[in-house]
């Protein structure tokens, strides 16, 4: 129906415009000023010259950030456990979503209490740590980072109520009178129709491991296994800049200055990943999480 | 032959039936139980396992002895808790930051989605939507380094917007009364855009033929999103405030963690980074287990009152 615009209309539609506007710009700016801080002559951005527009555009930042062996190890360890834990994660998740997703799956009702417990209960710190190191012994290992948290029941239940709601159990029946075994049924026909939300879990998953920082922390003494995230810690939070980076300089205070524009220069590598893939993803995660949240 | 079968001879062929139905499926899909099997059993070693180590709490566990061999202490570690001096100061702080999240961090995603709905223009409802996601995708630690990068006394750019129209420096990071005010906001930076997804798509649910019978009452838009989205969304709201009010006594760790330093730490320090300072930073496992337990129960009773309370003024419910 074609709704002729009155004039409440109208300035209704200026004014949202403005808002949303001064949204937009809020919460930009800062992501911006950090992009332009990292390419600017580090004396320029404290003395309080770039607004907007990089001054003294130099590249010394980035220079140190990728000379920095701490940095460059972190980064290929985040990358490790990104894609080893996110493969995991949509293993483990696929393989839980798919039965439950089944009527005629004998339990199903039970394990999806089992599972929906321990969303409201959990064994709490110290606990899961005496068992991580005294039974598991798997602190300070690979596997401390990648098992905690391997598989999210909020995901399994997205997941599963996807199955239900698109994939026809018209489908499913025909392809078991054909002899389809329920490992074939899983492989070609649910999977390939699940791409859309295997998309949007690796997405979540993946953003979610490569911004990890906590079971680092709890677990983690051996710095050959530490992600970006505790190295960008050490010298964002900490100021803890590792002497090679800055060995090059004598004064103190050419030190601080230089330190400033390495802290942004490494915000912008370590986010710059996440931040490009995202859009990409973006028209399904909405939906993902409409089918998932409201129906489920 | 067609029966004359009583019905209690009907009801128990049916049941009869279902037991052997029920049998047939689990054979049939044994598959299945083997697919699911690897989960469940993630499950019950990492999160059902560590609930085992929970009786900690009412021991004095030592690490020679282990959880069997260390003395029952009952519950002497929640009255040491009690009666520390800390214990009033943290619980406040975590009750005062989560409430305040909850007043500030509540709302906005809604307001955003009730505006964002009404835009016409696709090009800009998508820029807009892919703006205020960005700053979700950002790792707690780069958001704590950017914050503290611009509300550094020397260089950052708030306090140059202050000197510029001739205001004193102020060192934030430095003084506890501005550390919540701080967490709030850059929550709010942070998390308002992807938050706002969930109302956009309950807004999407709403049938637009009320719509259309609201213009042709000539209701102005204010109007009709104050009688119709706003109502039509009440479900998803109250679902969501739920789950907000359920972690009240949870305010996250990360954050708190990286922002706190020592001359903050009293206005900042709460229930969790205080678990995480005794239990893993001076090893008294018991002490921590205890607190820790504390936080779960009192959580899990909000959790119930709330979605009661909410379940009497609506329908709508967690459970």
């Amino acid at each position: 129906m074609i709704m002729r615009k009155s004039r409440d209309d109208r300035t209704f539609d200026i004014v949202n415009a403005v808002l949303l506007t001064v949204v937009m710009l809020v919460i930009l700016y800062p992501l911006f000023f950090v992009l332009i801080a990292s390419v600017s002559d580090p004396l320029e951005v404290l003395s309080g010259n770039v607004l907007l527009m990089p001054k003294g555009l130099n590249g010394n930042g980035y220079r140190m950030v990728f000379r920095d062996p701490d940095i460059l190890v972190g980064y290929r360890n985040t990358i490790f456990y990104t894609v080893a834990g996110t493969l995991l994660n949509l293993a483990l998740t696929v393989l839980a979503a798919y039965p439950l997703s089944r009527k005629d799956f004998v339990g199903r009702k039970l394990f999806t209490v089992v599972l929906t417990i321990t969303l409201f209960f959990s064994g709490g710190l110290i606990p899961t740590y005496l068992m991580m190191t005294n039974t598991l012994h798997i602190t300070d290992t690979v596997w401390s980072m990648l098992l905690p948290g391997a598989v999210s029941v909020w995901n399994i239940i997205i997941v599963r109520t996807y199955i239900q709601t698109t994939i026809p159990a018209e489908l499913q029946e025909a392809a078991t009178v054909d002899g389809c075994t329920n490992m074939q049924l899983l492989c070609r026909i649910i999977l390939p129709l699940s791409k859309p939300v295997l998309a949007v879990m690796a997405l979540f998953y993946g953003v979610g491991h490569w911004n990890e920082f906590f079971n680092a922390l709890v677990y983690l003494n051996s710095k050959g296994l530490y992600p970006l995230q505790l190295i960008l810690r050490s010298i964002l939070i900490q100021n803890q800049m590792s002497d090679n980076m800055l060995s090059d300089l004598d004064s103190l205070a050419n030190r601080q200055v230089l330190a400033e524009s390495i802290k942004y220069a490494l915000i912008v590598v370590s986010s710059a990943p996440v931040i490009i893939i995202y859009p990409f993803l973006q028209k399904y995660f909405v939906k993902g999480l409409m089918v998932g949240a409201i129906k489920g | 032959m067609k029966g004359n079968f009583s019905a209690g001879e009907v009801r128990q062929n049916a049941i009869i039936y279902r037991r052997w139905r029920k049998r047939h499926n689990i054979l049939k899909n044994w598959q299945l139980y083997l697919m699911f099997f690897p989960v469940l059993l993630y499950f019950i070693v990492f999160c059902y396992g560590p609930m085992y180590g929970i009786q900690i709490a009412f021991k004095q566990f030592s690490a020679t002895k282990g959880i069997w061999g260390s003395p029952w202490v009952g519950t002497e570690q929640f009255t040491r808790f009690f009666n520390s001096s800390v214990c009033g100061e943290t619980i406040w702080n975590t009750l005062s930051i989560s409430l305040y999240t909850l007043a500030v961090c509540f709302p906005l995603p809604i307001l955003l989605a009730l505006l964002l709905n009404e835009v016409r223009n696709i090009h800009f409802k998508k820029a807009v939507q892919t703006i205020t996601y960005a700053p979700h995708f950002i790792s707690t630690v780069v958001l704590c380094g950017m914050v503290i990068l611009f509300l550094s006394p020397t260089g950052g750019i708030l306090n140059q917007a202050r000197n510029a129209v001739g205001q004193p420096t102020i060192n934030y990071m430095y003084d506890g009364k501005y550390f919540k005010t701080i967490y709030v906001l850059s929550g709010a930076w942070q998390e308002t855009g992807f938050a706002s997804i969930i109302y956009l798509s309950a807004l999407a649910g709403i049938d637009p033929q009320q719509h259309e019978a609201a213009v042709i009452d000539g209701a102005t838009r204010l109007q009709r999103i104050w009688y119709i989205n706003l109502p039509g969304i009440l479900p998803t709201i109250c679902i969501m405030l739920i789950m907000q009010c359920g972690s009240l006594m949870n305010v996250g760790f990360e954050k708190v963690f990286l922002l706190t330093n020592d001359l903050n730490r009293s206005a900042a320090e709460v229930i969790s980074t205080y678990v995480y300072k005794v239990g893993l930073q001076q090893r008294q496992y018991s002490f921590s287990t205890a607190v820790g337990l504390f936080n779960s129960v009192i959580n899990f009773i909000i959790l119930i009152i709330v979605n009661s309370l909410v379940k009497r003024l609506n329908q709508s419910s967690l459970f």
